[in-house]
């Protein structure tokens, strides 16, 4: 039911820019305001989740520690997955944001009559987020080249490499492959796997079938309903040149993939994609586990009411006196 | 007390198939043996803690405070200000799943509840509700549901069958920690006066009486006593244990388990013997007689109550470091709160091995050394004269305990200890130890009798891993440096895998440890004989 939810509200979403500047041919409020007024909402709605977060306090120092302390100078400690500097604590999470070192020990566990309970190794999860992630950056990388002129080479080559295969006309990328297969991938095991299904929300869909959304209109632009990048690139720089004007000639599937991409831009902030700003905040992660060595200090500490030694020397002073344990008071 | 059904019948019930109804559902089940019975009233009042009353989770009324959706509201407002944690995980949770199978009471259970994903989301969905902008607007299509009486009763079901061992949390992309989210769950549900009695009396008693079970100082030197003459009787060596000392170098702090059941009593008579014999100026205390903290399973504010103690008998005593000994959760308070909370300890010293010269610089600002780190300095440095033979009936492997695991990282320091003393040590499979260790089922509080089916449930990864090197490797002991495990093991061997002892590591040292004076030992700690002295 959830899927389906996601799935009605994302054709919803297609058949807005379809009518809007398809058939009614609101090109300015498709191809400028919409967009600049998405960007916006990411752009400081994205500031204030981050800023929100960083008010609240970190009150203890709470790593989880995936390896051997610091301890004697013949133990060997785990530097990167248990660290005691900061340094140590920013190589964990470069391994953590990079390369999801985390996801990368997931097990999947068996239970077989007996009862045997086993762990495999199961890595497809951290390949599917890595194939997913990275493809969608070198995408987003790639479409610099619409905001920049001249393009700048890092940008021209990353399209090179991508089209590296020479296949078709014009050549197909890698990254459009392979983040299709990887959103398929996330995409059917929430819905195949049963507890994945059970705790899968509407807005877990949601996401999913809007990249897809996007990618496939990206795709149709490019390989069967050519659009003239000539005109977009024209659009693209009047929009970062604060100079919007709106070409003709412009096909509405270009504006189905802007509003997608625009309704992304839109959510992002208010959702769980939020995890991109918010694995960095994580403390159980970003923080060097160094609290005997390094006191840390808790903003909102308060005296609280104790049971003081004199209090319990005066309840107990007979009893202490008569097994012979020193007293303050006789 | 609930039935406990045969180990056999239990493993084969367990199904993994969530049902058909959507979990928000699907009512809370207060079913024997899976819920721990409610703080007692005299508990709370010694506390002065809110709401005492006589109920029991089976009743249709908790007896709640009037307005006690909006102390909850409150307390939730509160607390997401103070925990960026909290308000991060309330926040980034992908529901990719990768956390649901990692969770011991999952596997021994197969109730989706018990996924961390699922156990957090039952908190996240009244925090989208309240206080998300894409809750307000979307209400039940974006995961969020109204807080009623039956997700106050869910809390206290599913937040008292989550041991806060952190193992979910190691394994997720944003490292969401379900033991963060179960401590903030647990202070929300405090504040209406719910909470579980085993939790609720140790704290009572400790901040009253100065431990958990309630040993007033007189019974605690009876007890030491009592060890120190069968110390004499086995090794012919004749000690005596400073109690109170004032002027002591190092203030020795063990939990309270180990010097009130085996066989925890054991693994304090070897601390005895080898304080005794290298003749460390030490002295224990009979008011932080603590060395656990049950306030942890309460609230930061509980936890800081008890754990004020130790830095206080610390300077009254005038000490010039402390010495913790073997437990679990203890160590979570000690390496991540009690600086932070009771700190700063700048009237003591760096702690110093007096013996080697050994400096411990990783605990230079809160002066507290692990006993593993300390024994393994001091065999390190050929300090102890050790017979490991005298263990050779032990064939023993190590359980990490889940807080010295994944709260510290003590981790190759009670391995060489180990292998010093016990010729015969057997890792465990390579995913259920360390960092990856299982947890024993019973910690964070739920070590009671009445919830033992659960605790069977929850422990049987943990056993299940002793079973391979059972009947692989002919184990016959599991070592471990927790206090809680000590207590709780015991029952789990004997329900999942007989015929496996549980010790403490100081245990064996105490076996190991050739004293001066003594004379041929015929027998270990417990009083069984010694390889080639039977009969």
């Amino acid at each position: 039911m959830n899927a389906l939810y996601s799935l009605v509200l994302v054709l919803a979403l297609i058949l807005v820019p379809l009518l809007g500047a398809g058939a009614a041919g609101w090109h300015t409020l498709f191809g400028i305001i919409i967009p600049y007024i998405a960007v916006a909402i990411f752009l400081l709605g994205f500031i204030y989740r981050i800023v929100k977060w960083g008010r609240s306090a970190v009150p203890f120092r709470i790593p989880t520690t995936g390896g051997q302390q610091e301890s004697h100078t013949w133990i060997e400690q785990n530097k990167l997955d248990n660290p005691s500097t900061t340094a140590g604590a920013v190589g964990r999470m470069i391994l953590e944001i990079l390369l999801f070192r985390s996801l990368f020990r997931n097990t999947k566990m068996e239970h077989h009559p007996g009862p045997k309970l086993s762990y495999g190794s199961a890595k497809w999860l951290w390949l599917g987020a890595i194939a997913f992630h990275y493809s969608f950056l070198v995408i987003i990388l790639r479409h610099m080249r619409f905001f920049t002129e001249p393009v700048p080479l890092p940008f021209e080559f990353l399209g090179t490499l991508d089209g590296i295969l020479q296949v078709g006309v014009p050549s197909i990328f890698l990254t459009e492959i392979v983040i299709l297969g990887a959103l398929l991938y996330l995409f059917l095991r929430r819905v195949v796997v049963p507890q994945l299904r059970y705790i899968s929300l509407p807005a877990d869909y949601f996401p999913l079938y809007l990249i897809f959304a996007i990618v496939i209109s990206g795709i149709l632009m490019r390989y069967f309903m050519r659009t003239d990048i000539i005109y977009i690139k024209e659009l693209t720089m009047g929009i970062v040149s604060f100079s919007p004007t709106v070409p003709s000639g412009i096909g509405v599937l270009f504006y189905i993939h802007l509003f997608l991409v625009c309704s992304l831009l839109v959510y992002f902030p208010w959702s769980k994609l939020m995890h991109l700003g918010g694995v960095f905040l994580s403390p159980t992660r970003n923080l060097a586990n160094n609290n005997r060595m390094k006191r840390h200090i808790n903003p909102w500490n308060y005296p609280v009411k104790v049971h003081t030694y004199e209090e319990w020397e005066d309840e107990n002073r007979e009893l202490l006196k008569e097994a012979g344990i020193p007293v303050e008071k006789e | 007390m609930s039935k406990l059904p045969s180990s056999d019948n239990l493993a084969g019930t367990i199904d993994y198939r969530p049902p058909r109804k959507s979990w928000m559902e699907v009512p809370p089940e207060f079913r024997p043996g899976t819920w721990s019975y409610p703080g007692k009233p005299n508990n709370l009042k010694a506390l002065d803690l809110p709401n005492p009353r006589e109920w029991s989770p089976t009743d249709d009324d908790w007896q709640l405070p009037e307005n006690w959706q909006e102390i909850i509201y409150e307390g939730f407002m509160d607390r997401l200000e103070k925990y960026r944690s909290l308000k991060v995980f309330m926040d980034i949770c992908v529901r990719c799943g990768a956390c649901a199978d990692k969770c011991h009471y999952f596997i021994g259970s197969g109730d989706p509840k018990n996924m961390p994903v699922l156990r957090a989301e039952l908190l996240r969905s009244v925090y989208r509700k309240d206080f998300t902008t894409a809750g307000k607007i979307l209400g039940k299509l974006s995961g969020s549901r109204g807080l009623t009486t039956d997700v106050i009763k869910e809390w206290f079901l599913y937040f008292y069958q989550c041991t806060e061992c952190r193992r979910c949390s190691l394994f997720c992309p944003y490292g969401i920690d379900t033991a963060e989210i179960t401590m903030m769950a647990r202070e929300l549900l405090n504040l209406l006066g719910i909470n579980i009695n085993w939790v609720m009396e140790p704290v009572a008693n400790c901040y009253k009486i100065g431990n958990h079970l309630g040993i007033p100082p007189h019974t605690f030197k009876d007890i030491v006593d009592f060890m120190c003459e069968d110390i004499e009787e086995i090794t012919g060596v004749k000690i005596d244990v400073p109690l109170n000392k004032k002027g002591a170098d190092v203030l020795v702090v063990a939990p309270s388990g180990d010097y009130f059941a085996d066989p925890g009593t054991y693994t304090f008579m070897g601390y005895l013997m080898l304080l005794h014999e290298i003749g460390l100026d030490y002295t224990f205390s009979t008011y932080a007689a603590e060395g656990g903290n049950f306030g942890l399973f309460i609230s930061q504010e509980e936890m800081k109550r008890l754990n004020a103690k130790i830095y206080a008998e610390a300077e009254r005593l005038g000490v010039k470091w402390i010495l913790g000994c073997e437990c679990g959760h203890m160590w979570r308070v000690k390496n991540q709160y009690m600086d932070t909370m009771n700190g700063p300890a700048d009237f003591m010293e760096v702690p110093r091995n007096p013996l080697t010269g050994t400096v411990f610089h990783n605990a230079k600002s809160t002066k507290m050394v692990h006993i593993t780190e300390f024994t393994s300095d001091l065999i390190k440095n050929n300090v102890l004269n050790l017979d490991p033979s005298r263990n050779e009936h032990i064939k023993t492997t190590f359980h990490d305990s889940c807080n010295p695991a994944r709260a510290m990282g003590l981790l190759d320091e009670p391995r060489y200890v180990i292998q010093n003393v016990c010729n015969n040590f057997v890792e465990m499979p390579e995913q259920t130890i360390r960092e990856k260790t299982f947890c024993c089922g019973s910690g964070s509080g739920l070590n009671n009798e009445e919830f033992m089916e659960m605790r069977m449930r929850g422990g049987m990864p943990r056993a299940n891993a002793v079973k391979h090197v059972r009947d692989n490797y002919d184990v016959n002991m599991l070592s471990c440096v927790c206090a809680i495990d000590r207590a709780a093991l015991p029952p789990l061997m004997e329900y999942w895998t007989p015929g496996v002892d549980v010790c403490g590591v100081h245990e064996l040292v105490g076996n190991a440890l050739i004293m001066r004076g003594e004379k041929e030992r015929e027998t270990d700690l417990r009083g069984e004989p010694l390889p080639g002295k039977e009969g």
